[in-house]
């Protein structure tokens, strides 16, 4: 399973079957009039048919940009691949031409925006946008791709979906609208679909009814999905396998119920803490403290150490070991887990 | 959308009204008597003087004036001038020489101001953005006077390649003088598209054009210009009326005889009806040119259709 | 605001451009003043804007001692047997068709240009902020009547309106009659501008909690809607000079502007036009110092307008 160039094995893929998709150290860069911003830094992962990764992180960890490099929508410039593979089926998306990996966008891997209003064209109706999926890479007819595009919007569970095929995107509702945008990327039964943060902009009582959609997709098409959220709640519900991201790296990867029930990095326990839970009642919320990282100016070390409460530097650190000097590599901790942190042993109490 | 329309065309009535009633306000209650200035130099005799002003109306209140032009109007009489000459034959013989004008200087403005604009905007800061930056800036700095005039010289004198007066060639007559009239808005045309076309390139929707695979061509010209055009299309489409209204100078400059240079005379030579008649198409035209452009808007973009 | 465009990059929505908005929700003083100086110190570094401010000074000195320029030679002083002579090494510009020395002539011709633009500008923005502000403060009827004023005049071409009452002799036909007449029929613009800033802000949060304070209709449009109003305005007003300056040349050249024996860029083009073929220096010295003082006034608006909105910068 894991490839002989990766530095780091890759992380066991629960109840799931062969992987698709293969994302080796991936790392991008922006270049700005203010200098270089490492926005992705050596990021790996698989995804396995049927599996749910989904990658934590807040605004800045990198966790967007990785998913659009992987779709190969980057705007380039000012963002620059500057090195990593991005292997889906065999083949390394990064060096075909840009011809094929047109050809894999929409059949292969597809992808759905948090704010379905502003991602959907405002000038065509949905059924147009739904049925240019078949028309681009099937050379379908308009006519057939519109009778497409209705039985998609069914599948997605738009009530009289025959009526509301030529309606525009602002006439329907969030919850709605977002599924006109799955039912979009669905089109053509992508073998992977990236969801990057699908509900943040719905209202409560519509999230649990998109994921609940999504995770039903999931299981009739068997599709390998990547949720890319900062809600740790939806990752709880649905995910198998979560990677969180912190300053463009991974830093703590396992299954989603051993990552949450005993964290192994400092930040993910961080995570943990800043939010109420159920089960622990009467205890208080601490949130993280200091500032997220300046991606112009990451951190020596351990990119995390201005934040940790277990950093340890000069005297008390172990040879090698650092928190300012030496960054933590991504290593096996216990079975099932890795983590970048000199001290996840501690961390996790074992 | 109906409702829409009809909102939008209620609210033209009283501006037509107004600017007609001002313009005639104008022309009319002035000092000065056109009678006696028609005479020229020799009085004319105290009946022929009578005679027209009875004609004319010009001894009732203004507002009774008015009132009265406008009956005749709404039946199609836009009246005469002081020389018995129907103003609404002078209109229909100046009127095709104005459109053909106009014609060109659109046909300009898509031609050269949309092209111009597309490329600068796809590549923004680019070579060729910088070029279609600066030599607009240029374009809108030269007063319309000074480009007719360098237009003349420079390619009907220096070059020989274009009449610089009159209307002898056909539309190739047109050519020059519409370049002259279309510069300003050219220009204007070629920002308002790179401008657009910069920031729909950024746009989530084009992003998402993207993600679905569709070929290069199809996110460009479906889903960035088609988008990025409904601006430029407006104000294209308003600028007819306004190159209609706008043609004085450069009918007089390169001699064609259209409305301009008609209502132009007209002013000089102090005929009033001519001159309300006149102002009152053109004013006609630029309304219902705005008034298109509303009902182009909402067809072009449904978050106003269904409002 | 350490660095914005930074850590708007470094963000996941890398490809949306993030607003910075310094302008969009208009705070206090401090607010105002940082607007102020980025516009200044984005202004310092635009060579266009230089390029404007120098031809601007330049023209403004040349309407104040014009005598100067004319390396004191008097523009009426005329020689018959001169007319229409070409440009030399003494007379830069050549003689007119009365032989009186080009150079002097259009030179001198600068004043009236500016006295017209400037003057025509300060009534327009009288007008129209006058206008906008009651139309944008008050809405309603009193909005509805004057937005309506503003599209009847709107619906009649600068141009023609001006044509029309200058001919008709209300206001006579000096510099001060050709600037009212522009300003008649061009206010319109700077009603609008202002009427959509006032409503902008009149509507916003700390506009309402000033008014909770007990801040009078007065004080709320003198304190807090009129700077924030400042910015456009004066954006506009620098390009319409330019605009001005031209609209009065091509008046004057259609014979309903200045008269002779004022001494005026539309009256030299006028007279010059006939001497295309023969004599094309009549046309081109005094087209070429009008574009350059329209040009002035349009680089420094445009830079201007560039420096005072921040979206546009990154």
């Amino acid at each position: 399973m894991s490839t002989a160039s990766s530095s780091v094995p890759t992380s066991p893929a629960r109840g799931a079957g062969t992987p698709i998709l293969e994302v080796d150290d991936l790392r991008v860069q922006f270049r700005t009039g203010s200098g270089l911003v490492n926005a992705v830094n050596g990021v790996s992962y698989t995804v396995s048919e049927g599996e749910t990764l989904a990658i934590l992180g807040e605004s800045g960890s990198g966790k967007s940009v990785s998913a659009q490099a992987i779709m190969g929508i980057l705007d380039t410039p000012p963002a620059e691949i500057t090195s990593g593979r991005i292997v889906f089926e065999g083949r390394d998306l990064l060096t075909l031409p840009e011809e094929e990996q047109r050809k894999v966008r929409g059949p292969g891997i597809s992808m759905i925006f948090q704010d379905a209003l502003s991602a959907l064209n405002p000038v065509y109706s949905v059924g147009f946008q739904i049925g240019e999926m078949f028309r681009a890479h099937r050379g379908t007819s308009r006519k057939e791709a519109k009778q497409h595009a209705v039985e998609l919007m069914e599948r997605v569970r738009i009530p009289a979906a025959k009526e509301r095929v030529n309606d525009y995107p602002h006439q329907f509702s969030g919850g709605m609208r977002q599924r006109v945008m799955i039912a979009m990327a669905l089109a053509l039964d992508p073998r992977i679909l990236i969801a990057d943060e699908p509900t943040t902009a719905l209202d409560v009582t519509v999230q649990a009814q998109v994921m609940d959609l999504l995770k039903d997709l999931q299981r009739d098409t068997g599709m390998g999905l990547i949720l890319i959220t900062h809600d740790l709640g939806v990752v709880n519900e649905v995910a198998d396998n979560v990677a969180v991201m912190y300053a463009g790296r991974i830093v703590e990867r396992g299954t989603v119920d051993e990552v949450f029930g005993n964290p192994a990095h400092p930040y993910t326990d961080g995570l943990m803490r800043s939010i109420p839970q159920v089960e622990v009642k009467g205890g208080r919320l601490q949130p993280i403290g200091g500032q997220p990282p300046n991606l112009a100016a990451i951190p020596s070390g351990c990119p995390f150490h201005p934040r940790c409460p277990k950093r340890r530097t000069g005297a008390q650190a172990a040879p090698g070991r650092d928190c300012v000097a030496d960054v933590p590599p991504l290593r096996l901790v216990v079975p099932g887990r890795q983590a970048a942190c000199h001290y996840s042993e501690e961390v996790l109490g074992v | 959308m109906g409702r829409y329309i009809a909102r939008r065309f209620l609210l033209t009535i009283p501006v037509l009204l107004g600017a007609s009633f001002l313009i005639f306000a104008l022309v009319y209650a002035l000092p000065g008597d056109p009678i006696r200035a028609l005479g020229g130099d020799r009085p004319l005799a105290p009946a022929v003087v009578a005679q027209l002003t009875d004609e004319f109306n010009l001894n009732d209140p203004l507002w009774l004036q008015y009132v009265k032009y406008l009956g005749d109007l709404l039946q199609g009489d836009f009246g005469t001038d002081f020389r018995g000459r129907e103003v609404i034959d002078t209109i229909s013989q100046r009127m095709p020489v104005t459109v053909q004008l106009a014609v060109v200087a659109i046909a300009f403005e898509i031609l050269i101001g949309i092209v111009a604009g597309v490329l600068a905007g796809i590549r923004k800061n680019g070579f060729f953005d910088n070029v279609v930056l600066v030599s607009t800036t240029l374009i809108v700095s030269i007063p319309i006077l000074v480009l007719a005039f360098i237009a003349q010289f420079t390619f009907g004198l220096q070059l020989g390649l274009f009449p610089i007066a009159g209307v002898n060639e056909g539309w190739y007559s047109f050519l020059l003088p519409g370049l002259v009239l279309a510069a300003g808005s050219l220009a204007y045309v070629a920002r308002l598209t790179r401008t657009s076309i910069a920031e729909n390139m950024r746009a989530d929707y084009v992003r998402t054009a993207r993600a679905k695979g569709l070929p290069r061509r199809d996110v460009i010209v479906r889903h960035t210009l088609r988008n990025s055009l409904i601006p430029v299309v407006t104000f294209i489409g308003a600028d007819i009326g306004t190159l209609m209204g706008g043609a004085i100078v450069t009918e007089t400059v390169f001699n064609l005889p259209g409305i301009g240079r008609a209502v132009f005379d007209a002013v000089r030579a102090q005929e009033g009806a001519v001159v309300v008649g006149i102002v009152t198409l053109l004013v006609f035209v630029f309304i219902f040119f705005n008034l298109v452009v509303d009902v182009l808007y909402a067809v072009l973009d449904p978050r106003i259709r269904y409002e | 605001m350490s660095d914005p465009n930074l850590t708007t990059l470094g963000h996941d929505e890398a490809g949306a451009g993030g607003v910075t908005g310094a302008t969009d929700q208009p705070g206090g003083e401090a607010r105002q003043n940082s607007l102020w100086s980025d516009a200044w110190r984005q202004l310092r570094r635009n060579v266009l804007f230089w390029i404007g401010a120098v031809l601007g000074l330049l023209f403004v000195a040349m309407a104040l001692l014009p005598s100067v320029f004319a390396r004191g030679v008097d523009p009426r002083s005329c020689n018959l047997s001169n007319s229409n002579a070409e440009p030399s090494a003494e007379h830069w510009f050549g003689f007119d068709q009365q032989g009186c020395d080009y150079l002097a002539n259009v030179v001198y011709g600068a004043r009236n240009s500016l006295i017209i633009g400037l003057l025509a500008v300060v009534v327009i923005l009288v007008l129209g902020v006058l206008v906008g502000a009651i139309s944008g403060f008050y809405g309603g009827v009193t909005d509805s009547i004057l937005s309506r004023i503003a599209d009847i005049f709107y619906a009649l071409p600068l141009i023609l309106g001006a044509l029309v009452v200058l001919r008709s002799g209300i206001l006579g036909r000096g510099v001060v009659a050709v600037a009212i007449a522009l300003a008649l029929f061009g206010w319109m613009t700077a009603m609008r501008l202002v009427r959509s800033q006032v409503i902008a802000i009149k509507n916003s949060d700390y506009v309402a909690a000033a008014r909770a304070m007990g801040a009078s209709n007065t004080r709320i449009l003198v304190r807090h809607i009129m700077p924030n109003a400042v910015a456009p305005v004066l954006v506009y007003a620098t390009i319409t000079i330019g605009i001005l300056i031209a609209a009065e040349a091509t008046l004057t050249f259609l014979g309903v502007g200045l008269q002779p024996p004022a001494i005026s860029w539309g009256l030299q083009i006028n007279t010059g036009q006939s001497l295309l073929r023969t004599a094309p220096h009549a046309v081109l010295f005094p087209s070429l110092i009008l574009t350059l003082t329209v040009m002035a006034f349009v680089l420094m608006g445009d830079a201007l307008r560039d420096a005072l909105d921040p979206k546009q910068r990154s």
